[in-house]
């Protein structure tokens, strides 16, 4: 009798059933253009609901549904992020150790090796128009990158959020986050400047 | 500062860049931000670089945004099948 009831309270506030109709096609396409992967957008979608019926009665309708939803679904993106950067077993090494930017500066006194130096691509002036072409390349570097550097890459520019909420969830330092952030940038530029000229 | 500080500064395009691509997220001190300056006065390489990744940035940005528009769909078939397992759910309780 009293779950019947604690039921019916809560239905006021969320209603289950709908959920599916409502949110489906949002959480897929949050998923999706997190990951670039759709089979597992569509598991953690799945997963998404079958945690929030789970986890029903902490819903006060403080916030929307879709919020509400979207922040357990971000919770998971984040987990496979996790995972990702832990199956390419990568060990950021601490930031003092310059090795991993061997490749494109002198270690000592850490100038452009010449082979590596930028070159314009036609994208330097502030109003230069980015061909279809060049985007694709984009993304094709965005792939190769490190799981856990896309991992920083995607929360710090696609969701813009905190240095701090990234590194704690993601477990990196401050100082290691600065080092992958600038490596990442250096190896994206590099990758389409190999591409494209 | 020193002659032989500056002169470090000057030829490290390494700390620079960190700095160019810290600066775009995050505050940096006065210190650094002079140090970037004195190093892009005499470093047209970083220059390039500088703008080169601030326009990675907003095609970066443009990139998602318009992938967060794209709405795709989920396919029918795949909905019903979860909407039968929320009601199932909802029946055990």
């Amino acid at each position: 009798m009293e779950n019947i009831e604690t039921q019916t309270a809560i239905n006021k506030l969320t209603d289950p059933h709908q959920w599916v109709s409502k949110y489906a096609d949002y959480l897929y396409t949050y998923a999706v253009s997190r990951l670039n992967d759709e089979e597992i957008a569509k598991d953690l979608v799945q997963e998404t609901f079958l945690a929030a019926l789970e986890r029903m009665d902490k819903f006060e309708g403080n916030s929307s549904e879709k919020t509400w939803l979207t922040a357990i679904l971000k919770y998971k993106v984040i987990d496979v992020y996790r995972k990702r950067s832990k199956s390419f077993g990568e060990e950021i090494k601490p930031a003092n150790d310059v090795d991993g930017e061997e490749e494109f500066f002198y270690p000592e006194a850490g100038n452009w090796k010449v082979e590596h130096w930028p070159q314009e691509m036609g994208i330097e002036e502030p109003d230069a128009l980015i061909s279809r072409e060049f985007t694709e390349i984009l993304q094709k570097c965005m792939k190769k990158l490190p799981g856990l550097w896309l991992a920083i890459f995607t929360m710090k520019h696609m969701d813009e959020e905190e240095t701090a909420v990234i590194c704690k969830e993601l477990r990196v330092t401050a100082s290691n986050f600065w080092v992958i952030i600038h490596r990442t940038k250096v190896n994206l530029r590099s990758c389409l400047q190999k591409n494209w000229i | 500062m020193k002659a032989s500080e500056i002169k470090k500064i000057a030829y490290n395009c390494r700390k620079a860049t960190f700095l160019i691509e810290k600066q775009q997220l995050a505050p940096i001190t006065i210190r650094e931000k002079l140090e970037l300056k004195i190093h892009l006065a005499g470093c047209s390489i970083c220059r390039t670089f500088m703008q080169q990744s601030i326009a990675i940035n907003k095609m970066v940005h443009h990139l998602f945004q318009s992938s967060v528009r794209k709405d795709l769909k989920l396919d029918d078939r795949f909905k019903e099948e979860m909407e039968g397992r929320i009601r199932e759910k909802l029946d055990k309780n």
